[in-house]
């Protein structure tokens, strides 16, 4: 590649001004004897092999070694010595993870509560999607933009709204109480409810957009000639509408379930002292024990639970962009 | 069948409450002058002369800033580079490679991003000695990755969507590619690029889990502040900073529509 020669016409514009650094770069870049198109791929390559996949390599490689008190806290995979690799691996921290039922118990809460709050996600999430693409295409905008804006404001605030909501004298029994419907405050912060509440509210738009995207491309003829079949709307919903979005639901699902199941934040806030949740987990074996090998144990075990479901979402996408490609 | 939809309606109107009721509730008691965030004790804007009093706040929320204007910077970069790979080039050996790579961020538990890069930096500081301590660089690093996930996203989107014949005809006219890319593709992506920085500026600044693995002592952002102060129980302050962010969110996503529902007309009408 080689610089464009100064002597072309250029057509004039407002992107004229772009022309010399562009020219620069593609100087400097076969100057440096680089094809243009394998930098291109380079750069994003090797940024993300070595900042993404580089790092679970490392923790794969730390969930094997022992955990030592030194800096870092771990000891050495392999070490050379008088001219011989030793390689010392160590499966005791995975052992450790059967051996407790803390963790297990942990892993199995953890996709419990995600599956019951995608489930739940889901039954408000749907009606909402069909409502948004049915609606007209001026209303259809604004009602996109009304779901996407609390994903815009921050999680955390979001998280923390809902602890002036749910406390002993918080918004909701304050209301019940002023009512007279209850006479006592419902316990409802620091309960697994809580925690549904959390991910419920803070994953819907993860849930309504996927779910939108499929339902709007819906053809309408489909459900005008299954009614004019005779079939009643309900039938239609369950024959047509349904089977015709499995797509979207399983995309939407596995967006929320995948980031809840290693949710922190939510049951660190919302739940009790006895919400066990595997990210919970893996961030005290982090921060309050510093056993980093167990952490890294405890995150590639994380991993293979999640291979499913995230295998899974990839498939859906994938046929996604076919149909539309 | 009409009660059906006004049932459907129903559902869609408690939803948006739904949605909308704790983000008003921050607002509404932000400019409550009791302590006690959830009871009324009259207006006041008292809490939000105590937040720009706090130099504990201010100062992350400058560090928080920081980081997130450099890294949906570099994030912009490689999610656009890694875009057009994707898009444009024809396929070759670690093309799958390269899609899994940008999009697998996004569905990545945070503790495990976080954990996974933490592990890095100081493996990598053993062996050639950089980076140097834990602080803003790794968290720079560590946002622009996930930041480049979710800007690749959006761009690629908007590539898909993009009319080739100019590129085409730019190259059969004898533009270099790398002209080709900077004076058409980059000007008619350009819409995408700047909703890209704005998700990935965003997201960096609303961080807490992984900026909580990689940072050091000494650069705690905004979201590490506002956790260990929301642990201890509601505080009418947070409610302050809470109710400044929406508005500013608010603003930046109205103008943004109204700039987008503009240069559609206008398109439009070409």
């Amino acid at each position: 590649m080689s610089a464009v020669p100064e002597s072309r016409s250029r057509k004039p514009g407002r992107n004229s001004a772009r022309a010399p650094g562009s020219r620069l770069i593609g100087a400097a870049l076969s100057r440096l004897g680089f094809s243009g198109r394998s930098l291109v791929i380079a750069i994003p390559g090797v940024w993300l092999l070595l900042f993404f996949l580089l790092p679970l390599l490392v923790v794969a490689k730390i969930s094997l070694s022992e955990a030592a008190i030194a800096r870092p806290p771990y000891l050495p995979l392999w070490e050379w010595s008088e001219g011989f690799l030793n390689v010392r691996l160590n499966l005791g921290n995975y052992l450790f993870l059967l051996d407790d039922p803390l963790y297990i118990a942990a892993y199995v809460e953890s996709v419990r509560i995600a599956a019951i709050s995608t489930l739940i996600t889901l039954m408000i999430g749907y009606p909402m999607a069909y409502l948004i693409a049915r609606s007209a295409p001026e209303t259809r905008n604004i009602l996109l933009m009304l779901v996407i804006l609390p994903f815009w404001t921050s999680f955390l605030l979001r998280v923390y709204a809902w602890i002036g909501f749910l406390k002993a004298n918080g918004i909701i029994n304050n209301f019940l109480m002023s009512l007279g419907i209850i006479n006592d405050p419902l316990v409802m912060l620091q309960t697994d409810f809580a925690v549904y509440v959390g991910i419920v509210y803070t994953y819907l738009p993860f849930m309504i957009l996927p779910l939108y995207a499929n339902l709007v491309k819906l053809d309408i003829s489909l459900f005008e000639a299954s009614a004019d079949l005779g079939a009643r709307p309900l039938t239609t919903f369950f024959t047509v509408t349904l089977p015709l979005s499995v797509n979207g639901i399983i995309a939407g699902c596995m967006l929320v379930f995948i980031p809840a199941v290693g949710e922190f934040v939510i049951p660190a806030l919302l739940g009790g002292p006895d919400t066990l949740m595997i990210g919970r987990v893996l961030w005290d074996e982090f921060f309050s024990n510093r056993d980093w090998p167990i952490a890294s144990a405890v995150a590639i075990v994380m991993l293979f639970v999640l291979l499913i479901p995230i295998m899974l979402l990839r498939r859906v996408q994938a046929a996604d962009e076919e149909v539309e490609g | 069948m009409k009660s059906r939809s006004r049932l459907l309606q129903m559902v869609g109107l408690l939803g948006f409450i739904f949605l909308y009721a704790p983000i008003l509730s921050l607002v509404i008691y932000s400019f409550n002058e009791s302590k006690l965030v959830t009871v009324w004790g009259g207006f006041s804007t008292r809490w939000y002369g105590e937040l720009f009093r706090d130099p504990q706040i201010l100062g992350a929320a400058w560090i928080s800033v920081k980081i997130a204007f450099l890294s949906a910077s570099i994030a912009i970069v490689i999610g656009t580079l890694a875009s057009f790979v994707l898009i444009r080039f024809a396929r070759f050996r670690a093309k799958s490679l390269l899609s899994m790579l940008i999009t697998a961020p996004l569905v990545m538990p945070e503790v495990i991003i976080g954990l996974s890069l933490l592990l890095l930096f100081v493996a990598m500081e053993g062996v050639i000695g950089w980076p140097g301590g834990r602080g803003l660089v790794t968290i720079i690093i560590a946002h622009s990755t996930f930041g480049a996930a979710y800007a690749a996203v959006v761009i690629q989107s908007r590539l898909v969507d993009m009319d080739l014949s100019i590129e085409e005809a730019a190259q059969d006219l004898g533009a270099k590619p790398v002209r080709v890319f900077f004076d058409i593709t980059l000007p008619v992506i350009a819409p995408a690029l700047v909703s890209a920085w704005l998700l990935a500026f965003t997201l960096s600044l609303d961080d807490l889990v992984i900026a909580s693995f990689v940072s050091g002592p000494g650069a705690s952002t905004l979201p590490m502040v506002i956790f260990s102060k929301v642990r201890l129980g509601v505080s009418p302050d947070v409610n302050a900073l809470a109710t400044i962010i929406i508005g500013l969110v608010s603003l930046g996503v109205i103008v943004a529509a109204l700039q987008m529902n503009r240069s559609k007309r206008q398109s439009e009408q070409r």
